[in-house]
């Protein structure tokens, strides 16, 4: 198939209709309103459902009730509209009901502002809602992966059932890029949905489709059930690309989504002018790619590694966790829809080498003064 | 089974044989059965999924004899839209007391109604919240006595008592809409009556239909279960006027 | 090529969008990188709006840039706020139809373009956005001419009017902006 130029709200929600997703439900709220917009003309196309109901909570929940029945549904939202969400998706996890949910990042805290911002990274990888539950978290840095990840994600759900969050910042939302869709899309083979949907009880027993255990035993046996979901997600499904890594790296930038690609401009131009950083980029930011990182970031030739975020410095906590200060972990970052430039970047690269350069001299200084 | 006795009162098919956890006295135990006997009756078990509430009755799927979905607090009508959208050949009820549909689930099941969502609420309404024992509701009649009003509901801080069917009945979309009451045979039989044309009107796909049953907790109201019936005729009753709200096939309500 | 940054900006209902996405559309078909990055929010209801466009044979990182290659702007407002945004050695389309000023800067190539004038005598003033195009494909060569008419044909309709309008002052554009950057180079 051609490539065709797409916004990525839009080529997101055809990527769902794409993989299945033909039930979607939503509220309007900037910048990811034009998936609803498109998804209102595309669904009746394709018999699919489309419904805009009367709040993200009444969203989140008419999501849980629509993937009881079985069938892949997928929803949209910005910051302060997934924060309303939070509570279908604890009930969700818990239930082990599949779901697809696209968060385009804006600024916050609070109604914050809507400009892209990649601060909701805690929100979707370290919890949100209520109880041990995690969510598998996507997040890409180009349209066309974003298209990618939003049909692996439809997969991941079902084969995990578990909510799946695919995270992008505003301008992952808004930004227009040739996207391909692939042709007889095909996926590996799922289990049966029909040892748990509720399909009415014919010719067997009634099934409950529940988070309530009241029994703290059978609670914390459900718990376990999801836990070892999750580890198996960490053996199987972690994601990440490295862009120009190699022995000549100083600097590693840890840097994902957007920010990441600006950090490729920054990674081009530096090598320009002769000074080799590398880059590793999350994919999966839950689960976090933390045996890999810690690979690349204490090979012998690394002194220091930048998180670089559209945020205040979420991941940076991974990062560090990661690495379990074996190497200095920096962090550089603008909030608030402010994007940071490859210049702004650069500079603090720039800084950061200068900084260790200088010690290192001292260092080596105080060595000599021993020795003598 | 000789040949001179015959069954003439069993469990309904849409039951299942469990020991109850309702209170003495509790009518959930009454509605239950008549929503089943419906199942029968209009031969929709294998073919109903239910979603509970949180209250007293977040554990109906442990009574029910079909498929159950256990919503978040005041979200049932929420998880209806979504199944029923997705499977309108299935038949979607969600079972609701007072605190979890009038309060915290009000924006829910207004726009459920207002959509006309092909689903069926059954609305139990006792005046107060059960579950966490004895609070004020929005049903709570003025002068009530709960644990969070023990004056008396105060109408001039806590504003009035939130007439559902009524209120529901003002939107212009075609609803089915009744309340009735299980304090005595009688009205027992009028509310079957009532739910079982509920759900006929959900078999055709006709509209959203809401019965909102008035309904006793001894436990809370501090009364034996005899007195609570008659509190429920002397106090509710002329509050929550009993009787058809809102029909599909006629514009206005009686 | 190496990478070119351009940015449009202008009014909303200029045209500027629209413009941008289809000198990215003709970059598609001539199987380049592109991406277009939009600025969006409460200014796009009628206040000032302005989109990016970049176009390169190599797979393209940053999509914000601190300064661009070249800019095409439709309104003071514009000129003022982005005139200070291009390279050193770039290129200001200025439509001269509404804004009444040049710029100071000797470091950069400053073209006018009366787009308004043009496209109100080819008979639409909406056609604005295509003589600025044109221009800027004329003082640019980043994409083939051919290609974009055969874009703007498919995007914005073949109707008689609307394409003899667009096509008209397309390729006066072409013309105004070749002829620029000839002025330029003998300079």
């Amino acid at each position: 198939m051609a490539k065709v130029l797409m916004k990525g709200n839009e080529a997101i929600a055809e990527a769902a209709i794409r993989a299945g997703a033909n039930n979607y439900f939503c509220y309007p709220i900037t910048p990811q309103t034009e998936v609803a917009e498109y998804l209102a003309k595309r669904m009746p196309e394709v018999g699919g459902v489309f419904l805009q109901a009367e709040s993200e909570v009444a969203v989140g929940n008419i999501v849980f009730g629509a993937a009881s029945t079985g069938k892949r549904v997928f929803t949209t939202s910005s910051s302060p509209g997934i924060s309303l969400m939070q509570e279908a998706i604890s009930y969700m996890a818990g239930a082990q009901l599949p779901c697809v949910i696209l968060n385009i990042m804006r600024g916050g805290p609070g109604l914050g502002g809507i400009l892209p911002a990649q601060s909701d990274y805690f929100q979707a990888t370290k919890g949100g809602g209520h109880g041990d539950y995690r969510l598998l978290v996507l997040a890409p840095s180009t349209i066309q992966e974003a298209v990618d990840l939003t049909m692996l994600a439809c997969h991941l759900a079902d084969k995990y059932r578990n909510p799946v969050m695919i995270i992008g910042d505003g301008m992952i939302g808004q930004m227009m890029e040739p996207v391909e869709f692939p042709e007889n899309y095909t996926e590996p083979e799922l289990p049966t949905k029909d040892t748990w949907a509720a399909t009415g009880a014919k010719g067997r027993k009634p099934r409950v489709i529940k988070s309530l255990f009241l029994d703290p035993y059978k609670l914390e046996d459900n718990s376990v059930v999801l836990y070892n979901k999750y580890q198996q997600m960490k053996k199987d499904e972690v994601r990440f690309e490295l862009y120009k890594t190699s022995t000549k790296n100083k600097v590693l930038i840890v840097s994902y989504g957007t920010m990441a690609r600006i950090c490729q401009t920054v990674i081009d131009e530096l090598e320009e002018e002769g000074v080799s950083v590398g880059l590793f980029r999350p994919i999966t930011v839950y689960p976090f790619p933390e045996a890999a990182l810690e690979k690349e970031a204490t090979r012998k030739n690394i002194d220091t590694v930048l998180t670089v975020e559209m945020s205040m410095g979420q991941m940076v906590e991974d990062v560090e966790r990661a690495i379990a200060r074996r190497r200095p972990v920096e962090f550089f970052g603008r909030t608030g829809g402010i994007v940071p430039t490859p210049d702004e970047v650069k500079k603090q690269i720039k800084e950061l080498i200068k900084k260790k350069h200088g010690a290192k001299t001292r260092q080596s200084t105080t060595k000599s003064k021993k020795k003598g | 089974m000789s040949e001179q006795t015959k069954t003439i009162f069993s469990r309904p098919e849409g039951l299942q044989e469990t020991v109850t956890h309702y209170c003495p006295g509790c009518t959930h135990g009454v509605i239950h059965r008549l929503v089943a006997e419906v199942f029968d009756e209009l031969d929709i078990r294998e073919r109903t999924v239910g979603v509970a509430p949180v209250g007293c009755s977040v554990l109906a799927y442990n009574y029910f004899n079909c498929d159950f979905l256990e919503a978040p607090h005041g979200r049932a009508p929420a998880l209806a839209t979504g199944f029923k959208r997705l499977r309108p050949d299935m038949i979607v009820f969600t079972y609701q007391g007072d605190g979890d549909l009038a309060s915290i689930g009000m924006a829910e099941i207004v726009h459920a109604a207002n959509r006309g969502e092909k689903f069926t609420t059954i609305f139990v309404n006792n005046a107060i919240y059960g579950m966490t024992g004895g609070q004020m509701a929005p049903t709570t009649l003025s002068g009530q006595i709960t644990t969070t009003c023990p004056a008396g509901r105060d109408v001039s801080q806590t504003g009035e008592p939130i007439r559902v069917s009524e209120m529901l009945a003002t939107l212009n979309t075609p609803a089915y809409l009744e309340r009735v009451s299980v304090d005595s045979p009688m009205q027992i039989i009028k509310a079957k009556k009532a739910i079982k044309k509920a759900f006929q009107y959900q078999v055709e796909g006709k509209c959203f239909s809401l019965v909102e049953v008035l309904s006793t907790c001894p436990t809370n109201w501090g009364k034996t279960p005899a007195e609570s019936t008659q509190w429920l005729r002397d106090n509710m009753m002329p509050y929550f006027p009993l009787g058809l709200c809102k029909s599909p096939d006629s514009k206005e309500g009686n | 090529m190496p990478q070119y940054e351009v940015l449009w900006a202008g009014f909303g209902g200029q045209g500027i969008m629209v413009a941008g996405q289809l000198l990215a559309y003709t970059g598609i078909k001539e199987g380049k990188n592109v991406v277009w990055i939009p600025s969006y929010g409460p200014e796009m209801r009628g206040g000032t709006a302005y989109c990016t466009v970049v176009v390169s044979d190599k797979r393209i990182g940053s999509p914000i840039m601190s300064q661009v290659k070249a800019a095409c702007v439709f309104n003071r407002p514009s000129f003022d706020k982005f005139c200070p945004k291009i390279k050193p050695g770039g290129l200001l389309l200025v439509n001269s139809s509404l804004i009444n000023t040049t710029t100071d800067r000797t470091d950069i190539t400053e073209i006018l373009v009366p787009a308004n004038k043009m496209a109100i005598e080819a008979g639409n003033v909406r056609a604005a956005n295509i003589a600025m195009l044109g221009a800027f494909v004329g003082a640019t060569g980043i994409i083939d001419p051919k290609n974009l008419e055969a874009v703007i044909h498919e995007k914005l309709g073949a109707k008689k009017a609307v394409l003899g309008t667009n096509l008209k002052v397309l390729a006066q554009g072409l013309e105004i902006g070749k002829k620029g950057i000839r002025q330029r180079q003998k300079a």
